[in-house]
């Protein structure tokens, strides 16, 4: 199975990584934000893509249009995202494109779920939040990736 | 060495200015992974940007680590068990784009993982008492993934058919 993780540079990419590499027997494949972030993931595939955010939002087109060109080449199975606006960029793609899209909110979201996890909402086959008052019948919570 | 990190995201010159006057009465070098300083420092080193490999040496040498409420950081401090003061960034003077990194510290100081300061009037007193007890720091355990349940949760969504 091939699965794509996504996260921008940061606190999102330290917590894709403790969650995606629990599937090292899966074909992994990595975008994030910044080339410097190959460095953390040697012998998987790394791409990079533009970092839009909602300060930036032509940016944050061509993150999508990154994050397509991608999901397009690779064809995953599943694309898994833990943020942000580029995360939700490269998920809309993969959904796009016919992968199973799964979206985990950050860890730092302990008092309600993300603006790009609730639009993820509208689109996403299942959204996870780390946190158990934040869960409901759309949103997951099964434990986080910190313990 | 004492290392300030404050993400890439925007600056955080609130904590640096107040690390800036503290750090000449810290006898300790005091390097600071910072963007946008638009003042003249005189007590700090300032880093724009570390690459993850330098990102990681300067964290494990460090005595101990000052930083914004970015989980990334956290995450780090809970993994080396590295004593650490969270600071969390102010949207409303433009610090982030919301609030969410208070809403983090006051969940990671209720859950008795790490130190918080929330007024920089404080922050003296809070490195000073971090930097002298650092010896007695005890983070909470952490293994190499997420939750076993999330691991799990995960494994049977993405297996079950479409």
């Amino acid at each position: 199975m091939k699965i794509i993780g996504i996260a921008s540079v940061g606190g999102h990419w330290v917590q894709l990584l403790r969650v995606v590499m629990a599937f090292k027997k899966e074909e992994l494949i990595f975008i994030s934000t910044s080339p410097d972030f190959a460095v953390t993931v040697p012998g998987k595939k790394f791409y990079h893509i533009a970092d839009g955010s909602s300060w930036n939002k032509f940016k944050l087109l061509r993150s999508f249009w990154n994050a397509y060109n991608i999901v397009m080449k690779e064809k995953p199975d599943v694309i898994v995202t833990t943020g942000a606006a580029p995360g939700l960029m490269g998920l809309f793609a993969g959904k796009i494109l016919g992968a199973k899209t799964i979206w985990i909110d950050s860890i730092a979201n302990v008092e309600k779920i993300s603006l790009s996890g609730r639009i993820a909402l509208w689109f996403a086959d299942r959204v996870y939040t780390q946190w158990p008052d934040l869960a409901s019948s759309k949103v997951t919570y099964a434990g986080n990736v910190l313990i | 060495m004492i290392f300030v990190t404050t993400g890439t995201q925007a600056p955080f010159n609130r904590l640096i200015l107040a690390m800036d006057e503290i750090a000449a009465e810290l006898g300790e070098e005091v390097i600071a992974q910072a963007s946008g300083v638009d003042f003249p420092v005189k007590n700090l080193k300032i880093v724009e940007f570390l690459n993850p490999t330098e990102y990681k040496r300067i964290f494990k040498e460090s005595k101990m680590v000052i930083s914004h409420a970015g989980m990334g950081t956290i995450i780090s401090a809970l993994k080396d068990k590295k004593p650490i003061l969270i600071v969390p960034r102010v949207a409303a003077l433009g610090e982030h784009r919301n609030e969410h990194q208070y809403a983090t510290a006051k969940k990671i100081e209720e859950l008795g993982y790490m130190p918080v300061v929330y007024d920089m009037y404080d922050l003296k007193d809070k490195v000073i008492s971090l930097r002298d007890d650092a010896d007695h720091y005890v983070l909470p355990a952490m293994g190499d993934f997420a939750s076993v349940s999330l691991i799990q949760s995960l494994q049977d969504f993405i297996l079950k058919d479409k």
